[in-house]
């Protein structure tokens, strides 16, 4: 309607706001148009200041200098609440559900249905609930408490509450980073519902892909100061890369072949039952090998089974798991987290802010945390050595931290990650159990981490990763397991292995 | 840039600031505040405190609680007043054991640990949450010491044994050195050693600590044996202060204990605080109960003002962590 007179007018403005965090400036001078019936693709590097600026916009921090403005009004929002009031709403790209309550109740928390009694009308938002969950193909009972959902789940289930409360500006902050492609096809043709009834969506990504699939205009940010903005059309790749990181990446990632003919892991009949109810299987009859040098890709659709193998192998279900896993040969038997890391194994978990990190602790503590005895003597903390530690890896994973002494939490979403892979390549295990390990890091920290996880490989470390991404896997995995339905779909080999197989593989249903 | 440092440091040295405060205001108020007797009285009357909040930063640090504390230091006094005064005797074996003074601490004290164990036993190996496990021995160590010392008190100890609580060294009193001693272990143990800190790391996310292969159950179950200990160190120093091992001892000390812990600043739901921030915390309700006395202010009220000093300092450091 707007269009009328030919220029479009921003339903969001920000003008030149600068945000600090103790001095230290997150945000400097950003300014930012977001316009109804479009999305908005806001990219830049991890701790570029991205989730804070929209943090801002969404009233999650009322402090900071210059002005947002909706509808060309000056607005100042105190808290999510009032800005939801207006329609700014936002899904954070940190997960932030209650885990003990089902997915109905974290959907209505805070605008509950009630009869007319008074009391909670848990049919009507049941009710709803499901035609929400059945829109994002969740085929999962409201009822189910949401700590029993996955990462990926659990994002759906943020995107789901979004979509509840009827919003003007919809900020998605990395909605995408922790559900695969079939899922995240279903949140494109959401958004391009949305868009066409006149909603304004900002979208942060890292999958630069997926931005020229859905953004309509883009606005680079670039250690807290606007880079630029404009059409995605008649943008290319390079150029975007070039905003973000001030430079051209050479991104030419070559894996080697290291994989040798040494057995380090074998898994036989490897079968998991979901401790919530032994009918239903997570993990059903999976077997395969890992040679010492091997990085073998593990990948499936979201609730395929791939977290629950690495955390079968992991220890983290003692009484549910059956099947033989070998090491070097020999039987072991895991029955709890010790004896697996006894045996050289190293998880990196796919949910950073509940199993990865320990959010009130310095980057250089959660760094040494799983390895504390290789910088100890008789029991007490060399400081020094945990420093060096922890430099090293901030030197390695390029991350983003003003001291290493700094409080993990208060890290951006893909220095956080950088951390949890810290602490893990820390321990120098034998078998590496990576899930989801790049997700939320940025287009440059990626190609880096691929090649630590080469290198690794190259000095013969065993190394199994899940990921969302097919790029990914393709690009490093010398074999290739596809899960569907908790099974094993496919074994394929680097050689033969190509998306369009893969995804026939992922889908393939349980006869 | 200065005003953020200025802020920080004031927010750091909140609970100095407070003391400081507290030691001026007391000492305009009252001229019997600032003397040598009063100022070594205060230091022994919180050792006690001092040394079994130390056992209870290190639970609530796990994020569990510890109610047992005072029981405890009850019946590991009576324990080792018993020892002390009638031995061990078997009449049917004809046998009697008299034990050493030596031997009487070591008994007293390992009776602490051994009830502090089983509270970690019951938390770690049946789940029992530790306000329930805690509270079930508060009611049996309180139970057990009725049973041991028939509910009267057992006194008259000897010089030896005094002296503990009541004896000087180098013109200090020896419940300090005492105090000091285990202050500066557990300084040491939660700053430089990995018990110390995989007891953050379990308050801080458990989940992450268990995956990154921390013996959570092992640790726990250490952490509230020293607990334990530590209060049965406290029940000798309370029971050699009166020469007397009374049934009712410890009666409400973990509440003063909880409450030196919370004001020091550790957070009750685990992961953040300090051992010295605890003995400030000790200090503030030390000095407080000293100077309402020197005051003159009834016990009731002083009960009301306690209260609300520990809300007090609580909202504060509420306030200051939203801050950061
Ligand atoms: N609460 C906080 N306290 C202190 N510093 C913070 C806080 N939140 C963010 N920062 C800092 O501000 C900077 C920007 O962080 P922000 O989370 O906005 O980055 P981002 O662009 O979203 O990165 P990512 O892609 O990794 O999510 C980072 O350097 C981060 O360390
Ligand atoms: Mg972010």
């Amino acid at each position: 309607m707007e269009k009328q007179n030919n220029i479009p007018r921003p339903v969001l403005e920000v003008r030149n706001i600068s945000k600090d965090f103790s001095g230290v400036y997150a945000l400097q001078n950003v300014d930012l148009e977001i316009f109804p019936g479009e999305v908005t693709a806001i990219i830049g590097e991890n701790g570029a200041g991205k989730s804070t600026l929209m943090k801002i916009i969404s009233g999650v921090y009322p402090e900071y200098e210059g002005d947002v403005l909706l509808n060309s009004e000056k607005v100042a929002f105190n808290n999510p609440k009032e800005a939801g009031e207006q329609g700014v709403v936002i899904i954070h790209q940190e997960l932030n559900l209650v885990p003990h309550l089902s997915i109905t109740e974290n959907l209505f928390l805070g605008i509950e249905k009630t009869n007319r009694l008074g009391l909670l009308d848990y049919a009507a938002m049941n009710k709803q609930a499901k035609a929400l969950l059945s829109r994002l193909h969740l085929d999962i009972s409201p009822s189910t408490p949401v700590n029993q959902l996955r990462v990926g789940q659990q994002q759906l289930v943020e995107i789901a509450k979004a979509l509840l409360l009827d919003s003007k500006v919809l900020i998605m902050d990395e909605p995408t980073s922790a559900i695969s492609d079939q899922e995240v096809e279903l949140l494109f043709k959401i958004i391009r519902e949305l868009r066409s009834k006149g909603v304004a969506i900002v979208y942060i990504s890292h999958k630069l892909n997926e931005l020229f699939e859905i953004a309509d205009r883009y606005s680079v940010l670039r250690d807290g100061r606007s880079m630029g903005s404009g059409q995605m059309k008649g943008v290319t790749h390079d150029q975007l890369i070039q905003l973000m990181v001030g430079r051209d990446l050479t991104n030419s990632f070559q894996k080697a072949n290291t994989m040798s003919t040494t057995e380090v892991l074998r898994v036989e009949n490897l079968t998991v039952q979901n401790p919530q109810n032994k009918n239903d299987l997570l993990v059903d009859d999976v077997s395969f090998t890992l040679h010492e040098g091997e990085i073998l890709g593990i990948c499936g659709l979201m609730g395929a089974g791939r977290t629950e193998v690495l955390e079968a192998i992991f220890g983290l279900y003692p009484k549910h798991v059956s099947g033989k896993i070998s090491i070097g040969g020999k039987e072991l038997k895991i029955r709890r987290v010790n004896d697996a890391i006894a045996a050289g194994i190293a998880l990196v978990p796919e949910d950073r802010k509940l199993q990865g990190l320990v959010l009130n602790m310095s980057v250089a503590k959660n760094t040494s945390m799983a390895s504390l005895e290789q910088i100890s003597s008789f029991s007490f903390i060399r400081k020094k050595k945990e420093e060096e530690l922890s430099e090293l890896f901030i030197k390695k994973l390029s991350t983003k931290v003003a001291s290493s002494n700094q409080t993990v939490g208060k890290l951006s979403g893909g220095n956080q990650q950088k951390v949890v892979i810290a602490k893990w390549l820390a321990t120098n295990p034998r078998i590496l159990l990576l899930d989801e390990p790049t997700r939320g890091i940025d287009v440059g920290a990626k190609s880096e981490i691929y090649r630590l996880i080469n290198e690794l490989a190259a000095q013969g470390m065993g190394i199994i990763m899940v990921s969302s991404e097919l790029p990914e896997i393709l690009a490093l995995s010398d074999n290739i397991l596809v899960l569907s339905e908790s099974r094993l779909a496919a074994t394929l080999s680097r050689t033969e292995a190509t998306e369009e197989i893969i995804m026939k593989a992922a889908l393939k249903e349980k006869e | 840039m200065n005003t953020v440092t200025l802020k920080q440091n004031l927010i750091k040295f909140q609970s100095i600031i407070a003391l400081a405060a507290m030691c001026i205001a007391l000492s305009l108020l009252s001229d019997r505040f600032l003397t040598p007797e009063n100022t070594w009285n205060v230091m022994r009357q919180i050792s006690v405190n001092v040394i079994i909040s130390v056992g209870m930063t290190l639970v609530i640090l796990t994020g569990g609680i510890d109610l047992s504390v005072g029981s405890i230091l009850a019946l590991a006094g009576a324990v080792t007043a018993g020892m002390l005064k009638f031995g061990a005797e078997f009449t049917d074996a004809n046998l009697y054991i008299g034990f050493t003074l030596l031997g009487a601490l070591i008994g007293g004290t390992l009776t602490g640990t051994l009830l502090g164990w089983f509270n970690g036993f019951t938390i770690t190996r049946f789940k029992v949450p530790p306000f329930v496990a805690t509270l079930a021995m508060l009611t049996i160590a309180r139970g057990l010491t009725m049973l041991w010392t028939g509910g009267f008190p057992i006194t008259g100890l000897g010089d030896n044994m005094a002296f503990i609580g009541t004896g000087w060294l180098l013109g200090i009193p020896m419940p300090v050195w005492i105090s000091a001693i285990i202050v500066l272990a557990a300084v040491v143990l939660t700053n430089q050693t990995m018990l110390g800190r995989h007891i953050y790391a379990i308050g801080g996310n458990e989940t992450a600590a268990r995956l990154s292969g921390l013996k959570i159950k092992r640790i726990k179950t250490i952490v509230y044996s020293i607990a334990g200990a530590l209060a049965g160190i406290g029940g000798i120093i309370v029971t050699s202060r009166l020469d007397s091992a009374q049934p009712n001892a410890g009666f409400g000390f973990e509440l003063d204990s909880i409450a030196a812990v919370v004001i020091g600043g550790t957070s009750l739901s685990g992961g953040k605080g300090t051992i010295m921030g605890t003995v400030q915390g000790a200090l503030i309700i030390g000095i407080l109960n000293n100077g309402l006395v020197l005051l003159n202010v009834s016990p009731f009220w002083q009960q009301v003002i306690k209260g609300f000093v520990i809300l007090l300092a609580v909202v504060i450091e509420k306030f200051n962590s939203k801050e950061e």
